[in-house]
Protein backbone atom coordinates (compact mmCIF):
# COMPACT_ATOMS: atom_id res chain seq x y z
CA UNK A 1 0.00 0.00 0.00
CA UNK A 2 1.13 3.49 -0.54
CA UNK A 3 1.86 5.84 2.12
CA UNK A 4 -0.75 7.99 1.34
CA UNK A 5 -2.66 9.98 4.54
CA UNK A 6 -5.45 12.71 2.53
CA UNK A 7 -6.47 11.82 -1.13
CA UNK A 8 -8.64 14.61 -2.53
CA UNK A 9 -9.83 15.31 -5.81
CA UNK A 10 -10.48 18.17 -8.03
CA UNK A 11 -13.30 18.55 -11.08
CA UNK A 12 -12.20 21.68 -12.14
CA UNK A 13 -9.13 24.21 -11.91
CA UNK A 14 -10.41 26.46 -9.74
CA UNK A 15 -11.49 23.96 -7.31
CA UNK A 16 -7.77 22.50 -7.36
CA UNK A 17 -6.46 25.99 -6.59
CA UNK A 18 -8.85 26.70 -3.87
CA UNK A 19 -8.11 22.84 -2.10
CA UNK A 20 -4.20 23.98 -2.38
CA UNK A 21 -4.78 27.45 -0.79
CA UNK A 22 -6.29 25.71 1.89
CA UNK A 23 -3.85 23.27 2.38
CA UNK A 24 0.01 24.05 1.35
CA UNK A 25 0.81 20.41 1.77
CA UNK A 26 -1.27 19.13 -0.64
CA UNK A 27 0.86 16.97 -3.22
CA UNK A 28 -0.31 17.40 -6.90
CA UNK A 29 -0.45 14.06 -8.67
CA UNK A 30 -1.35 13.48 -12.09
CA UNK A 31 -0.36 10.23 -14.05
CA UNK A 32 1.23 9.26 -10.63
CA UNK A 33 4.12 7.77 -12.56
CA UNK A 34 6.79 9.74 -11.24
CA UNK A 35 4.92 10.59 -7.61
CA UNK A 36 3.88 6.96 -6.88
CA UNK A 37 7.36 5.88 -7.87
CA UNK A 38 8.83 8.34 -5.00
CA UNK A 39 6.54 6.72 -2.99
CA UNK A 40 7.11 3.11 -3.55
CA UNK A 41 10.58 4.31 -2.72
CA UNK A 42 10.33 5.75 0.35
CA UNK A 43 11.44 9.14 -0.89
CA UNK A 44 7.56 10.50 0.03
CA UNK A 45 6.07 9.72 3.30
CA UNK A 46 2.63 10.39 4.79
CA UNK A 47 1.37 12.30 1.37
CA UNK A 48 -1.84 14.33 1.30
CA UNK A 49 -1.97 14.30 -2.78
CA UNK A 50 -4.39 16.25 -4.90
CA UNK A 51 -5.30 14.54 -7.98
CA UNK A 52 -6.05 16.35 -11.18
CA UNK A 53 -7.27 13.33 -13.02
CA UNK A 54 -11.09 14.47 -13.42
CA UNK A 55 -9.94 17.73 -14.56
CA UNK A 56 -10.42 16.99 -18.12
CA UNK A 57 -10.65 20.64 -19.54
CA UNK A 58 -6.64 20.31 -19.25
CA UNK A 59 -6.47 17.42 -21.28
CA UNK A 60 -7.28 19.89 -24.38
CA UNK A 61 -4.56 20.30 -27.17
CA UNK A 62 -5.71 22.60 -30.01
CA UNK A 63 -4.11 25.73 -32.05
CA UNK A 64 -5.23 29.40 -31.02
CA UNK A 65 -6.56 31.47 -33.60
CA UNK A 66 -3.43 33.86 -33.34
CA UNK A 67 -1.23 30.23 -33.98
CA UNK A 68 -0.64 29.29 -30.13
CA UNK A 69 -0.27 25.64 -29.68
CA UNK A 70 -1.94 25.05 -26.67
CA UNK A 71 -1.69 22.04 -24.80
CA UNK A 72 -3.43 21.20 -21.13
CA UNK A 73 -0.88 20.01 -18.78
CA UNK A 74 -3.13 16.55 -18.63
CA UNK A 75 -2.62 15.36 -21.95
CA UNK A 76 -0.78 11.86 -21.43
CA UNK A 77 2.38 11.57 -24.17
CA UNK A 78 0.03 8.77 -25.81
CA UNK A 79 -2.49 11.89 -26.89
CA UNK A 80 0.50 13.94 -27.85
CA UNK A 81 1.97 11.38 -29.92
CA UNK A 82 -1.28 10.34 -31.63
CA UNK A 83 -2.54 14.29 -32.15
CA UNK A 84 -2.44 14.75 -35.73
CA UNK A 85 -2.20 18.71 -35.13
CA UNK A 86 1.35 18.20 -33.43
CA UNK A 87 2.31 15.68 -35.52
CA UNK A 88 2.35 18.08 -38.24
CA UNK A 89 3.51 21.23 -36.69
CA UNK A 90 5.83 20.40 -34.25
CA UNK A 91 6.99 16.69 -34.77
CA UNK A 92 9.87 16.81 -32.36
CA UNK A 93 7.68 16.68 -29.50
CA UNK A 94 5.45 13.92 -30.51
CA UNK A 95 8.76 12.08 -31.30
CA UNK A 96 10.30 12.88 -27.79
CA UNK A 97 6.46 11.51 -26.52
CA UNK A 98 6.67 8.31 -28.23
CA UNK A 99 10.37 7.99 -27.17
CA UNK A 100 9.18 7.78 -23.09
CA UNK A 101 8.83 4.51 -21.32
CA UNK A 102 6.70 2.43 -22.61
CA UNK A 103 3.07 2.40 -24.09
CA UNK A 104 1.41 1.60 -20.50
CA UNK A 105 3.56 4.48 -19.01
CA UNK A 106 2.50 6.83 -21.93
CA UNK A 107 -1.04 6.13 -21.35
CA UNK A 108 -1.52 7.74 -18.10
CA UNK A 109 1.91 10.38 -17.83
CA UNK A 110 1.01 13.70 -18.42
CA UNK A 111 3.45 16.52 -20.22
CA UNK A 112 2.60 18.52 -16.87
CA UNK A 113 3.67 16.10 -14.47
CA UNK A 114 6.80 15.30 -16.56
CA UNK A 115 7.54 19.22 -16.83
CA UNK A 116 6.82 19.97 -13.02
CA UNK A 117 8.96 16.38 -11.72
CA UNK A 118 11.98 19.04 -12.89
CA UNK A 119 13.99 15.92 -13.90
CA UNK A 120 16.87 17.11 -16.62
CA UNK A 121 16.18 13.66 -18.39
CA UNK A 122 12.46 14.32 -18.56
CA UNK A 123 11.55 13.63 -22.38
CA UNK A 124 9.75 16.16 -23.07
CA UNK A 125 12.03 18.70 -22.04
CA UNK A 126 14.61 18.95 -24.66
CA UNK A 127 12.25 19.44 -27.17
CA UNK A 128 10.09 22.08 -24.95
CA UNK A 129 13.48 24.22 -24.32
CA UNK A 130 14.29 24.03 -28.09
CA UNK A 131 10.27 25.67 -28.87
CA UNK A 132 10.85 28.26 -26.45
CA UNK A 133 7.64 26.74 -24.53
CA UNK A 134 6.05 29.48 -21.88
CA UNK A 135 4.06 27.66 -19.17
CA UNK A 136 0.59 29.27 -17.62
CA UNK A 137 0.37 29.03 -13.71
CA UNK A 138 -2.70 29.17 -12.19
CA UNK A 139 -3.09 30.43 -8.53
CA UNK A 140 -6.23 30.85 -6.22
CA UNK A 141 -5.65 34.43 -7.52
CA UNK A 142 -4.91 34.60 -10.91
CA UNK A 143 -2.47 33.65 -13.25
CA UNK A 144 1.11 33.56 -14.99
CA UNK A 145 3.06 33.23 -17.77
CA UNK A 146 6.45 31.90 -17.41
CA UNK A 147 9.26 30.44 -20.12
CA UNK A 148 10.23 26.76 -19.85
CA UNK A 149 13.74 27.74 -18.68
CA UNK A 150 12.87 29.89 -16.15
CA UNK A 151 11.11 26.99 -14.64
CA UNK A 152 13.72 24.59 -14.25
CA UNK A 153 15.38 25.95 -11.14
CA UNK A 154 17.98 22.71 -10.43
CA UNK A 155 17.51 18.60 -10.47
CA UNK A 156 13.35 18.14 -9.10
CA UNK A 157 12.77 21.91 -8.28
CA UNK A 158 10.81 24.01 -10.27
CA UNK A 159 9.79 27.37 -10.18
CA UNK A 160 6.00 26.34 -9.09
CA UNK A 161 4.91 29.02 -6.09
CA UNK A 162 2.97 26.95 -3.20
CA UNK A 163 -0.62 27.22 -4.33
CA UNK A 164 0.11 27.26 -8.18
CA UNK A 165 -0.87 24.74 -10.42
CA UNK A 166 0.58 24.36 -14.23
CA UNK A 167 -2.91 24.20 -16.72
CA UNK A 168 -1.12 24.60 -19.75
CA UNK A 169 1.80 24.50 -22.54
CA UNK A 170 2.34 27.48 -24.79
CA UNK A 171 4.24 27.43 -27.92
CA UNK A 172 4.11 30.80 -29.82
CA UNK A 173 3.94 30.99 -33.69
CA UNK A 174 7.12 32.62 -33.89
CA UNK A 175 8.57 30.15 -32.61
CA UNK A 176 7.37 26.93 -35.30
CA UNK A 177 6.42 28.42 -37.75
CA UNK A 178 8.83 28.25 -40.62
CA UNK A 179 11.12 25.65 -38.37
CA UNK A 180 12.32 22.19 -38.94
CA UNK A 181 13.44 20.36 -36.47
CA UNK A 182 14.63 17.08 -35.20
CA UNK A 183 14.97 15.00 -32.12
CA UNK A 184 17.44 12.17 -30.42
CA UNK A 185 17.20 10.45 -27.97
CA UNK A 186 20.18 8.40 -26.34
CA UNK A 187 19.77 5.74 -24.43
CA UNK A 188 20.70 2.11 -23.85
CA UNK A 189 17.32 0.38 -25.25
CA UNK A 190 14.62 1.92 -27.34
CA UNK A 191 12.34 1.63 -24.80
CA UNK A 192 11.26 2.15 -21.09
CA UNK A 193 14.68 3.50 -20.68
CA UNK A 194 16.23 7.02 -19.09
CA UNK A 195 17.57 8.79 -21.73
CA UNK A 196 21.64 9.62 -21.84
CA UNK A 197 21.06 12.48 -23.83
CA UNK A 198 18.12 14.25 -25.24
CA UNK A 199 18.68 16.73 -27.92
CA UNK A 200 16.27 18.58 -29.97
CA UNK A 201 17.02 21.15 -32.23
CA UNK A 202 14.66 23.28 -34.76
CA UNK A 203 16.31 25.54 -37.41
CA UNK A 204 14.91 28.17 -39.64
CA UNK A 205 16.88 28.11 -43.20
CA UNK A 206 17.48 30.91 -45.85
CA UNK A 207 19.03 30.52 -49.21
CA UNK A 208 21.79 28.01 -47.98
CA UNK A 209 22.37 29.93 -44.73
CA UNK A 210 21.07 29.57 -41.02
CA UNK A 211 18.64 32.57 -40.07
CA UNK A 212 17.95 31.26 -36.67
CA UNK A 213 18.80 27.97 -34.34
CA UNK A 214 17.47 26.59 -31.41
CA UNK A 215 19.11 23.66 -29.38
CA UNK A 216 17.37 21.94 -26.41
CA UNK A 217 19.70 19.56 -24.61
CA UNK A 218 18.47 17.12 -21.48
CA UNK A 219 20.58 15.04 -18.77
CA UNK A 220 23.62 17.32 -20.58
CA UNK A 221 23.85 19.24 -17.14
CA UNK A 222 21.40 19.35 -13.72
CA UNK A 223 18.73 21.03 -15.71
CA UNK A 224 17.30 20.74 -19.31
CA UNK A 225 19.36 23.70 -21.18
CA UNK A 226 19.88 25.50 -24.19
CA UNK A 227 22.81 26.11 -26.54
CA UNK A 228 22.63 29.65 -26.56
CA UNK A 229 26.61 30.68 -27.41
CA UNK A 230 25.88 27.70 -30.59
CA UNK A 231 22.97 29.27 -31.33
CA UNK A 232 24.68 32.78 -31.51
CA UNK A 233 27.16 31.54 -33.72
CA UNK A 234 25.00 29.81 -36.00
CA UNK A 235 23.13 32.73 -36.48
CA UNK A 236 23.47 33.76 -40.39
CA UNK A 237 26.14 31.28 -41.19
CA UNK A 238 26.07 29.04 -44.39
CA UNK A 239 25.32 25.60 -43.51
CA UNK A 240 28.63 23.46 -44.28
CA UNK A 241 29.89 20.96 -42.41
CA UNK A 242 32.14 22.86 -41.03
CA UNK A 243 29.38 24.91 -39.07
CA UNK A 244 27.98 22.31 -38.01
CA UNK A 245 30.86 21.04 -36.30
CA UNK A 246 31.72 24.59 -34.60
CA UNK A 247 28.35 24.74 -33.58
CA UNK A 248 28.75 21.05 -31.82
CA UNK A 249 31.90 22.45 -30.47
CA UNK A 250 30.17 25.46 -28.54
CA UNK A 251 26.77 23.06 -27.94
CA UNK A 252 29.43 21.32 -25.45
CA UNK A 253 30.63 24.33 -23.58
CA UNK A 254 26.95 25.45 -22.64
CA UNK A 255 27.04 21.64 -21.13
CA UNK A 256 27.62 21.20 -17.52
CA UNK A 257 27.79 17.45 -18.09
CA UNK A 258 28.31 14.96 -15.38
CA UNK A 259 29.45 11.57 -14.73
CA UNK A 260 26.79 9.26 -13.27
CA UNK A 261 26.45 5.89 -13.44
CA UNK A 262 24.73 6.35 -17.01
CA UNK A 263 27.89 7.64 -18.84
CA UNK A 264 31.01 9.31 -17.85
CA UNK A 265 31.07 12.91 -18.19
CA UNK A 266 33.59 12.64 -21.43
CA UNK A 267 31.02 10.46 -23.07
CA UNK A 268 28.53 12.85 -22.16
CA UNK A 269 30.07 15.58 -24.11
CA UNK A 270 31.26 13.65 -26.97
CA UNK A 271 27.63 12.81 -27.35
CA UNK A 272 26.59 16.45 -27.21
CA UNK A 273 28.89 17.41 -30.15
CA UNK A 274 28.13 14.72 -32.38
CA UNK A 275 24.59 14.23 -31.88
CA UNK A 276 23.93 18.17 -32.11
CA UNK A 277 25.28 17.97 -35.62
CA UNK A 278 23.43 14.82 -36.31
CA UNK A 279 20.42 16.34 -35.63
CA UNK A 280 20.92 19.55 -37.62
CA UNK A 281 21.50 18.02 -40.27
CA UNK A 282 18.14 16.53 -40.46
CA UNK A 283 16.47 19.58 -38.95
CA UNK A 284 18.13 21.23 -42.24
CA UNK A 285 16.06 19.27 -44.60
CA UNK A 286 12.94 19.42 -42.40
CA UNK A 287 13.14 23.40 -43.17
CA UNK A 288 13.84 22.92 -46.30
CA UNK A 289 17.37 23.25 -46.88
CA UNK A 290 19.88 20.98 -48.79
CA UNK A 291 21.05 18.33 -47.24
CA UNK A 292 24.64 18.84 -45.74
CA UNK A 293 26.88 15.81 -47.22
CA UNK B 1 -9.61 6.86 4.26
CA UNK B 2 -11.72 5.52 2.20
CA UNK B 3 -13.78 5.92 -1.02
CA UNK B 4 -16.62 4.50 -2.56
CA UNK B 5 -16.38 3.70 -6.25
CA UNK B 6 -18.14 1.93 -8.72
CA UNK B 7 -16.93 0.07 -11.77
CA UNK B 8 -17.15 -3.03 -13.50
CA UNK B 9 -14.72 -6.02 -13.84
CA UNK B 10 -15.28 -8.42 -17.22
CA UNK B 11 -18.54 -7.58 -17.44
CA UNK B 12 -19.55 -7.44 -13.90
CA UNK B 13 -20.24 -4.39 -11.46
CA UNK B 14 -18.49 -3.70 -8.49
CA UNK B 15 -19.53 -1.31 -6.01
CA UNK B 16 -17.58 -0.80 -2.64
CA UNK B 17 -15.31 0.95 -0.30
CA UNK B 18 -11.38 0.95 -1.11
CA UNK B 19 -8.58 1.89 0.94
CA UNK B 20 -7.36 5.20 -0.91
CA UNK B 21 -3.90 3.66 0.07
CA UNK B 22 -4.06 0.82 -2.30
CA UNK B 23 -4.03 0.18 -6.14
CA UNK B 24 -5.80 -1.16 -8.36
CA UNK B 25 -3.98 -4.42 -8.67
CA UNK B 26 -4.16 -4.75 -4.59
CA UNK B 27 -7.85 -4.55 -4.88
CA UNK B 28 -8.06 -6.82 -8.44
CA UNK B 29 -6.18 -9.62 -6.22
CA UNK B 30 -6.68 -9.30 -2.84
CA UNK B 31 -9.97 -8.34 -2.71
CA UNK B 32 -11.52 -9.55 -5.88
CA UNK B 33 -9.30 -12.62 -6.20
CA UNK B 34 -8.44 -11.82 -10.10
CA UNK B 35 -5.06 -13.07 -9.43
CA UNK B 36 -4.60 -13.49 -13.67
CA UNK B 37 -3.05 -9.24 -12.65
CA UNK B 38 0.64 -10.28 -11.50
CA UNK B 39 2.82 -8.48 -9.18
CA UNK B 40 6.46 -8.04 -10.89
CA UNK B 41 8.65 -5.10 -10.45
CA UNK B 42 5.90 -2.49 -8.62
CA UNK B 43 7.03 0.47 -10.54
CA UNK B 44 5.20 -0.01 -14.10
CA UNK B 45 8.24 -1.15 -15.66
CA UNK B 46 7.42 -5.00 -16.66
CA UNK B 47 3.97 -5.03 -16.83
CA UNK B 48 3.30 -7.91 -15.88
CA UNK B 49 -0.02 -6.26 -14.13
CA UNK B 50 -1.44 -4.49 -16.74
CA UNK B 51 -5.10 -4.94 -17.52
CA UNK B 52 -7.36 -2.71 -19.84
CA UNK B 53 -9.22 0.49 -18.64
CA UNK B 54 -11.67 1.20 -20.92
CA UNK B 55 -9.79 -0.57 -23.57
CA UNK B 56 -6.59 0.79 -22.91
CA UNK B 57 -3.25 -0.73 -21.20
CA UNK B 58 -2.53 0.23 -17.76
CA UNK B 59 -0.21 -1.05 -15.20
CA UNK B 60 -2.09 -1.34 -12.32
CA UNK B 61 0.57 -1.87 -9.77
CA UNK B 62 0.46 2.33 -10.11
CA UNK B 63 -2.64 2.97 -10.76
CA UNK B 64 -4.51 4.26 -7.53
CA UNK B 65 -7.95 2.29 -7.22
CA UNK B 66 -9.85 5.28 -6.15
CA UNK B 67 -9.00 6.14 -10.02
CA UNK B 68 -10.65 3.16 -11.51
CA UNK B 69 -14.26 4.72 -10.72
CA UNK B 70 -16.44 4.58 -13.40
CA UNK B 71 -14.56 2.46 -15.60
CA UNK B 72 -15.11 -0.82 -17.35
CA UNK B 73 -11.68 -3.34 -16.60
CA UNK B 74 -10.68 -6.30 -18.66
CA UNK B 75 -8.27 -8.78 -16.71
CA UNK B 76 -7.20 -11.90 -18.63
CA UNK B 77 -10.13 -13.90 -16.65
CA UNK B 78 -12.23 -11.85 -19.27
CA UNK B 79 -11.00 -12.69 -22.08
CA UNK B 80 -11.83 -16.10 -23.21
CA UNK B 81 -15.51 -16.93 -24.21
CA UNK B 82 -18.00 -17.88 -21.56
CA UNK B 83 -17.70 -21.52 -22.27
CA UNK B 84 -14.09 -21.83 -21.77
CA UNK B 85 -13.31 -21.46 -25.52
CA UNK B 86 -10.21 -19.70 -25.73
CA UNK B 87 -10.01 -16.37 -27.71
CA UNK B 88 -8.28 -15.81 -30.97
CA UNK B 89 -5.28 -13.83 -29.27
CA UNK B 90 -4.84 -16.70 -26.33
CA UNK B 91 -5.10 -19.17 -29.17
CA UNK B 92 -2.18 -17.71 -31.22
CA UNK B 93 0.13 -17.31 -28.04
CA UNK B 94 -0.21 -21.49 -27.44
CA UNK B 95 0.67 -21.82 -31.26
CA UNK B 96 3.20 -20.07 -31.18
CA UNK B 97 4.45 -21.74 -27.78
CA UNK B 98 4.36 -17.74 -26.39
CA UNK B 99 4.34 -19.03 -23.17
CA UNK B 100 6.68 -20.67 -20.90
CA UNK B 101 6.71 -19.42 -17.17
CA UNK B 102 3.56 -17.39 -17.71
CA UNK B 103 3.98 -14.77 -15.53
CA UNK B 104 4.00 -12.03 -18.64
CA UNK B 105 1.31 -13.74 -20.30
CA UNK B 106 -1.69 -12.08 -18.70
CA UNK B 107 -0.33 -8.34 -19.64
CA UNK B 108 0.76 -9.80 -23.22
CA UNK B 109 -2.13 -10.93 -24.18
CA UNK B 110 -4.44 -8.07 -22.65
CA UNK B 111 -2.20 -5.37 -24.49
CA UNK B 112 -2.61 -7.65 -27.99
CA UNK B 113 -6.28 -8.04 -27.73
CA UNK B 114 -6.47 -4.14 -27.27
CA UNK B 115 -4.10 -4.11 -30.37
CA UNK B 116 -6.50 -6.34 -32.62
CA UNK B 117 -9.72 -4.49 -31.00
CA UNK B 118 -7.89 -1.23 -32.26
CA UNK B 119 -8.98 -2.74 -35.74
CA UNK B 120 -5.90 -0.52 -36.53
CA UNK B 121 -3.00 -1.69 -38.63
CA UNK B 122 0.59 -2.09 -37.36
CA UNK B 123 3.89 -2.69 -39.06
CA UNK B 124 6.34 -5.06 -37.08
CA UNK B 125 8.14 -2.57 -35.23
CA UNK B 126 5.28 -0.55 -34.16
CA UNK B 127 3.98 -4.17 -33.20
CA UNK B 128 7.37 -4.56 -31.32
CA UNK B 129 6.94 -0.61 -29.79
CA UNK B 130 3.68 -1.17 -28.47
CA UNK B 131 4.48 -4.92 -26.48
CA UNK B 132 7.92 -3.15 -25.27
CA UNK B 133 5.86 -2.66 -21.78
CA UNK B 134 5.98 -6.32 -21.24
CA UNK B 135 9.22 -7.71 -20.01
CA UNK B 136 9.59 -11.42 -20.58
CA UNK B 137 12.26 -13.28 -19.25
CA UNK B 138 11.82 -16.66 -20.74
CA UNK B 139 11.12 -16.43 -24.68
CA UNK B 140 13.39 -14.17 -26.27
CA UNK B 141 10.15 -12.45 -27.54
CA UNK B 142 10.17 -13.91 -31.29
CA UNK B 143 7.23 -16.47 -30.36
CA UNK B 144 5.60 -13.64 -28.72
CA UNK B 145 6.20 -11.67 -31.79
CA UNK B 146 4.94 -14.25 -34.16
CA UNK B 147 1.94 -14.93 -31.63
CA UNK B 148 1.25 -10.95 -31.72
CA UNK B 149 1.75 -10.89 -35.71
CA UNK B 150 -0.75 -14.22 -35.80
CA UNK B 151 -3.39 -12.45 -33.83
CA UNK B 152 -3.21 -9.34 -36.18
CA UNK B 153 -3.54 -11.26 -38.91
CA UNK B 154 -4.18 -9.41 -41.83
CA UNK B 155 -3.33 -6.25 -39.68
CA UNK B 156 0.45 -6.49 -39.98
CA UNK B 157 2.18 -5.12 -43.15
CA UNK B 158 6.02 -4.97 -43.96
CA UNK B 159 5.66 -4.84 -47.56
CA UNK B 160 7.34 -2.34 -49.18
CA UNK B 161 4.46 -0.60 -50.92
CA UNK B 162 2.71 -0.29 -47.34
CA UNK B 163 1.67 2.95 -46.22
CA UNK B 164 3.34 1.59 -42.98
CA UNK B 165 6.61 0.64 -44.67
CA UNK B 166 9.09 2.72 -43.06
CA UNK B 167 12.74 0.64 -43.51
CA UNK B 168 15.59 1.08 -46.59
Amino acid sequence: MYDIKGYFDAETVSEATALLADNPNLKLIAGGTDVLIKMHGGQLEDAELLSLRKIKSLENIHVAEDGTIIIGAMATFSMIFHNPILKDLIPILTEAAISMGGPQIRNIATIGGNVCNGATSADSASSLFALNAQLRLQDKNGERVVPIREFYLGPGKVALNPGEILTEILIGPKDYQGFGGQYIKFAMREAMDIATLGVAVVCKVQSGNFEEVRIGLGVAGPTPLRCLEAEEYAKGKKITSETLAEIGKLAVKSAKARTSWRASKEYREHLVEELTQRALKIAVVNAGGAEVV
Amino acid sequence: MFKRIAFTVNGKAYNFEVDVRESLLDVLRSHLGFTGAKQGCGVGECGACSVLIDGVPYDTCIYLAVWADGKDIKTIEGVAEKNGELSDVQKAFVEEGAVQCGFCTPGLVLTTTALKESGKDYTREELKRELSGHLCRCTGYQSILKAAEKSLEGHVCTCVDSPHYKGK
